[in-house]
């Protein structure tokens, strides 16, 4: 049906500023591609180029093999979903969903059909004669993607849909999106800059930095085979741990199988145990200065033999450890990652 | 405590009360005069309730007019005041959603230049450039029309700044989702811009009403016949005779006449007037 191909997308805006440097992206027909990263990092920017809301300085966009650098918006064919819902605050929500099928000259039986569908599909029913204003966020933004899903767009486009939301509807509605999403087979561009939302929306995932792509790929393979510092730091919460390792090492640092050189070893908080000695992995000693309880587990963290960079261990349950307290943790070997101090790139 | 509060309670509304009085009062003997006959009023017993003669009165003032000065019937001057007024307001708040909306929307050369000037002509009001705009008025031969009693009247600095100050709040994300809406500009502006402004217009419309009905001195310029005269300047034609007495009573009945369509429209815009004026949250 729509594939969406980026092929070397700049952005320079007046003011000599270039907010993306080159991206080159594939995304396949009905793949849910999520853009994550820092703000500022411009994953928005690339969203609005997609769109049409914002012109293209360098490169090609195409969608569905059409270049469509030139044409406007609504001729793009997409739909998309705003952070702020953009919900025309004078219409009711039958009419909001409406009006862009309105604008196309669709028969109106088959906009009412098309409305009520949607309405069903998003359990926006009771709601159809009401104006946004007498809406809940959860139900407004259920509309904002009852707008899109009208269309029938070949592409739909969510630019932090869920910021706006508690963190419970947050939850709730990124299952919906992902079902919805899973049930209309649209490719889908969507933008966070939350990492847990990106790993568990996304088929193809991409974390963008100052205008760059850093790493794409499926959610699980960034998260098991960073390429750079950056996506490792970026990906997983609470973040992986990443020590610069000197070639001559560090005190309380056990480290057997090491690539030459000075590195930057990085290892997840959760790979860290604190029995399983290993012999062949990595063995570090710190000195707890703060315990974290979350219920289901307990986030330790301490000092790299007292002094040293700080860590942070993983320990599944609830935990004794009290601050002060001085303890062993081990990784195995295939857990831990090397990236080259200077370039930030994965060695091995 | 009780009786303090009723005693903070109390002396506000009485307050209000003497306020209401002061100013209701003058109003209340225009009305009272308007009911008498000409004679009660100008020996100076007239009482201070309403008089035997209201429906003559007012037949007389609406349907015949004076007997000297100006012997336009005030229905006359009604109407042309309305009209006046109303292409006045209407006219300014079309032309300044208009030019507010290019301001704010468009970027085209010489924008804020274009957005300066505007802003200049607060500082000309008619008063100041009546002499130039008399003289084109004239030239275009629309002495004695309604074109030329209200055209050089309707551009105006105020309503655009208002409207240029509301679309600037009006969030972006509607604009570009009314671009992937399919929507154009203008379908843009009448579709989302202006039923948005609802309340301003309605603001906007009220203030400009009033301005346009209480127009004196153009008026006075540009018409010069009877049947072309506003409702403003026949009062003052009523009052100042040398040679005749004043039929007070018929003044202060076109007086009472002259205020009620301003207060009609401030009683039944009042909601979305204040609305318009305060109201923030989109």
């Amino acid at each position: 049906m729509s594939d969406v191909r980026l092929e070397g997308v700049r952005k320079v805006y007046a003011g000599g500023v270039e907010a993306v440097k080159g991206v080159s992206l594939d995304i396949a027909d009905g793949q849910f591609c999520v853009l994550v990263g820092p703000s500022g990092c411009g994953k928005s920017t690339l969203l609005r180029m997609v769109a049409g809301l914002e012109t293209i300085s360098g490169g090609t966009c195409a969608i569905d093999g059409r270049v469509v650098n030139e044409i406007e918006p609504a001729e793009r064919d997409i739909a998309m979903v705003f952070q702020n819902y953009a919900l025309y605050p004078h219409m009711s929500v039958y009419d909001n969903m409406a009006y862009g099928l309105r604008n196309r000259g669709t028969p109106k039986d088959e906009i009412d059909a098309r409305v009520k569908e949607a309405a069903r599909i998003l359990e926006v029913e009771p709601f159809l004669q009401r104006k946004p204003k007498a809406l809940s966020g959860g139900q407004r933004q259920r509309v904002a993607m009852g707008r899109a899903i009208v269309r029938k767009p070949k592409v739909f486009l969510f630019d932090e849909p869920l910021s706006n939301l508690d963190a419970k509807l947050r939850i709730q509605m990124r299952v919906e999106i992902k079902k919805l999403q899973r049930a209309l087979k649209t490719t889908s561009i969507y933008v966070t800059h939350d990492q847990l939302e990106a790993m568990t929306l996304a088929d193809q995932l991409v974390v963008m930095n100052k205008g760059q792509v850093e790493q794409a790929g499926a959610p699980l393979e960034l998260y098991e085979k960073p390429q750079t510092v950056f996506v490792a730091g970026f990906i997983g919460a609470p973040p992986m741990n990443l020590v610069t390792v000197p070639e001559s090492g560090l005190p309380g640092l056990t480290l057997p199988e090491r690539p030459p050189g000075p590195v930057v070893l990085g290892v997840r908080p959760e790979h860290l145990h604190e029995d399983g000695a290993s012999p062949f992995g990595l063995a570090i000693e710190i000195v707890v200065t703060a315990v974290e309880a979350v219920g289901a587990e307990t986030y330790l963290y301490g000092a790299l033999n007292g002094d040293g960079p700080e860590l942070i261990v993983r320990v599944a349950g609830r935990a004794t450890h009290v601050p002060g307290q001085r303890l062993t943790a081990t990784a195995a070997p295939d857990q831990l990652h090397f990236f080259n101090p200077q370039t930030g790139k994965r060695i091995g | 405590m009780v009786e303090r509060k009723r005693l903070l309670d109390f002396l506000p509304h009485l307050v209000l009360l003497l306020g209401i009085a002061i100013v209701a009062f003058p109003v209340y003997v225009a009305f009272v005069a308007s009911t008498w006959d000409a004679a009660t009023i100008s020996n100076g017993q007239m009482p201070l309730r309403p008089g035997p003669y209201f429906l003559e009165n007012y037949y007389r003032t609406i349907f015949v007019g004076t007997s000297s000065s100006t012997r336009e019937p005030v229905g006359t001057m009604m109407l042309n005041s309305l009209i006046m007024a109303m292409c006045i307001a209407l006219g300014k708040i079309a032309i300044s959603l208009i030019s507010a909306f290019a301001v704010v929307y468009f970027r085209f050369p010489f924008r804020m230049a274009a957005f300066w000037i505007i802003f200049m002509t607060l500082m000309l009001p008619v008063e100041v450039r009546i002499f130039p705009t008399y003289k084109i008025v004239a030239d275009l031969r629309l002495l004695d029309t309604f074109a030329g009693l209200t055209i050089p009247l309707i551009a105006s600095a105020t309503a655009t700044l208002l409207f240029r100050q509301f679309f600037m709040t009006v969030p972006d994300e509607l604009v570009e989702a009314s671009k992937i809406d399919g929507a154009g500009p203008m379908k843009f502006f009448f579709d989302t811009l202006v039923p948005l402004s609802i309340t301003s217009v309605a603001a906007m419309f009220v203030v400009q009403f009033i301005y346009g009905w209480n127009q004196y001195l153009w008026p006075l310029l540009i018409t010069t016949k009877d049947n072309m005269q506003t409702i403003v300047i026949g009062i003052k034609k009523m009052i100042v005779t040398q040679d005749a007495l004043t039929e007070w009573q018929l003044a202060m009945a076109t007086a009472i006449l002259a205020m009620l369509p301003p207060v009609i429209v401030v009683v039944v815009m009042q909601k979305l007037f204040v609305k318009g004026l305060v109201e923030t949250e989109k």
